[in-house]
């Protein structure tokens, strides 16, 4: 049984009287022990998703189980429960540690909330969690404003790996760092993947990046899913021509000044054209996909496609 | 010949620090040339420089920048504000707060031919529809009379590129143009960048912190680290031999689109601890940082040499050593 799955997620959000469909239809699963990389360009509802699944917003239609508990129903001890096991690492290590609190105070916090240890316990576990991401005990009296860039970083994932969680969002947690640092970031979080068996949702807008850390990658395209499967075969060969344009935008060493892959901006979730939503960007689209919706379908062992014109036979 | 714009041991101090020493750098009619490094490293501030548009409390210290047989650095203010947008303009990495949000994007391109080129409102403002027109805006005539707002954070920096080239400038100065576009948006607006460096025959300074923007716009890179320029190379060798331990170690930690690595099968070569490391070191800001580092580089800050034309790298240690037996001493990805 997966630990984390995804059945048919909706959510969204009424702006102007109108409905963002933020996350329209969404199914994957996390399996123990494996990083799953969502890719996607903002607006594509990456993050949205991420506050369905921390239960932060509620999705209005679909499924999402823990460990084969459906956990919208939750409540009191078992949503705490459930929020033990769940934990989330965040892009803004600025933004998402309390500047008023030392660092000995944000890392005891969730222990507090969750009524977990004696206060020597406690104290205790703060140092050895600090340790652990490669920082002194003796930061524990600091302040965040204190700290570098991806000091911050290593003091988000401590706090969340201090209840000892199953899974863990990361939100683009290396977006916001310098490149010498993204390296000893993700060295980090793959460490403590081994150490802890983590399972990991790794969201990032970074292709680089997904296709060394993730195992399985989801493409999302406002709100959608149009791709999925191993890194090696999204990698290799992209079959979606969305997956293909992102991986032709990246720049690369080697290939020089190559003409712009995709027209057109990203379209608004609030605006989502008809057939698929690729279509008004796509350089395969025609009649049909102005009218018809694609749905993901089988492309090879575990890659599924949704495109009406992606070659979806057994690979060569 | 001499170079559109020679910059000449530019140092940047504030009150009580020198972010930035000692840089050189020159920029020729029709290149690019990427000023490339992450925080802290002084390149947003020497790109600033250039224009004198330097934070209150920043001067420019000593140096030299030297364009069209004039040194910007001690020009009038008057004659300076002539150079600003006809001859060098410059392009943010935030066209949100760089775009003025009271008017439309149209007003805010006829000022700068207005003030510039003494046209009149009418032909300015026929003049900032063929503007939006080259840098690919769909439909200028409607979006002319738009606001900031109103637009996408991809076609608000294509408005604000629209202003720089408004005046036909020499030179470009572009401060991570792209790092707050999505990558798909990011292709479109270096592609136009190009594009237009190409027709207008302008010099291009792409300020970045991303190496593969670098590899694919850039013909020239300079490499800053805490502040001074450590390395210097045309694109291709700067990316076959780097020389510089900070240089090598930024290729080796960045995960590659097209490398084999994947973390399932080891870890990242990592560049370790900060550039906050630097403060207080008497030698080599990168020294607490550097793998091959010995004891003569925490003494002195070593000289940048030259290696080979165009070719400056700022490490005894590797510049002495043969390139083969430095490549197996540091790590290369």
């Amino acid at each position: 049984m997966p630990l984390l799955s995804v059945e048919d997620l909706h959510a969204g959000y009424a702006v102007g009287g109108q409905m963002l469909r933020a996350v329209d239809g969404v199914s994957f699963t996390v399996n123990t022990g494996e990083t799953v990389g969502l890719v996607g360009e903002s607006g594509c509802g990456k993050s949205s998703l991420a506050k369905v699944l921390m239960r932060l917003v509620a999705p209005s239609a679909g499924r999402v189980l823990f460990d084969g508990t459906d956990v919208a129903p939750l409540k009191g001890g078992p949503l705490k429960s459930y929020r033990r096991q769940a934990q989330m690492v965040f892009q803004d290590p600025f933004a998402s540690l309390n500047p008023r609190h030392t660092v000995a105070e944000i890392l005891k916090g969730p222990l507090e909330v969750h009524g977990l240890g004696s206060r020597a316990e406690r104290a205790q576990a703060a140092g050895a969690a600090l340790e652990r991401v490669g920082l002194p005990r003796a930061a524990l009296s600091r302040y965040p404003h204190e700290f570098s860039g991806g000091q911050r970083q290593r003091l988000g994932i401590a706090r969340a790996l201090i209840l000892s969680p199953r899974l863990v969002i990361c939100d683009e947690p290396v977006s916001a760092l310098d490149l010498s640092i993204q390296a000893q970031i993700l060295n980090l979080l793959s460490k403590m993947k081994a150490e802890l068996g983590l399972s990991y949702l790794f969201i990032s807008h970074d292709l680089s990046v997904v296709r060394y850390f993730a195992d399985r990658v989801l493409v999302m395209y406002l709100g959608r899913i149009v791709e999925t499967g191993s890194w090696q075969e999204i990698f290799s060969r992209p079959l979606h021509p969305y997956t293909r344009a992102l991986m032709e935008a990246v720049p690369t060493p080697g290939r020089r000044r190559h003409a712009a892959p995709l027209s057109g901006d990203l379209p608004s979730a609030r605006n989502v054209p008809a057939g698929c939503r690729f279509h008004p960007r796509c350089p395969l689209a025609t009649p049909l996909c102005t009218e018809a919706d694609p749905v993901l379908r089988p492309a090879g062992d575990g890659q599924q496609v949704a495109c009406h014109h992606a070659p979806t036979g057994a690979p060569h | 010949m001499s170079a559109l714009l020679d910059v000449r041991g530019l140092s940047i101090a504030f009150p009580k620090a020198t972010p930035v020493r000692d840089v050189s750098l020159t920029v020729e009619a029709g290149e690019t040339v990427a000023l490339v490094g992450e925080s802290g490293s002084g390149k947003s501030l020497t790109a600033l420089a250039l224009l004198r548009l330097l934070p209150e409390r920043a001067r420019i210290a000593s140096g030299e920048v030297l364009f069209g047989g004039r040194d910007l650095a001690r020009l009038g203010d008057r004659e300076l504000r002539d150079v600003r947008g006809r001859d060098i303009a410059m392009v943010f990495q935030e066209p949100m707060t760089a775009l003025n949000p009271v008017l439309s994007v149209g007003d805010q391109i006829a000022e700068v031919v207005r003030l510039h080129q003494g046209l009149s409102r009418g032909a300015a403002r026929a003049r900032a529809v063929e503007l939006l027109d080259l840098v690919r805006i769909p439909e200028p005539q409607r979006r002319v009379a738009e606001y900031p707002h109103e637009l996408s954070g991809g076609m608000r920096q294509r408005v604000m590129i629209a202003i720089a080239v408004a005046c036909s400038p020499r030179l470009l100065i572009a401060d991570e143009p792209t790092t707050a576009l999505d990558v798909t948006i990011q292709a479109q607006v270096l592609d136009l960048l190009d594009a237009l460096r190409r027709d207008l025959s302008m010099g291009l300074l792409l300020i970045t912190h991303d190496l593969g923007v670098v590899a694919e716009w850039a013909d020239r890179v300079a490499v800053m680290y805490a502040g001074r320029k450590v390395e210097e190379a045309p694109f291709e060798v700067l990316f076959a031999t780097p020389l510089h331990p900070y240089t090598r170690g930024l290729l080796a930690a960045s995960p590659r689109l097209e490398a084999g690595q994947h973390c399932s099968v080891g870890p990242l070569n990592e560049i370790r601890g900060s550039i906050a490391s630097a403060a207080g070191e008497k030698g080599c800001a990168f020294a607490p940082r550097c793998p091959l580092a010995r004891a003569a580089c925490r003494i002195a800050v070593p000289d940048l040499v030259s290696i080979a034309p165009g070719r400056l790298s700022a490490c005894p240690v590797t510049t002495a050593a043969p390139v083969s037996e430095a490549c197996h001493a540091a790590p290369v990805g």
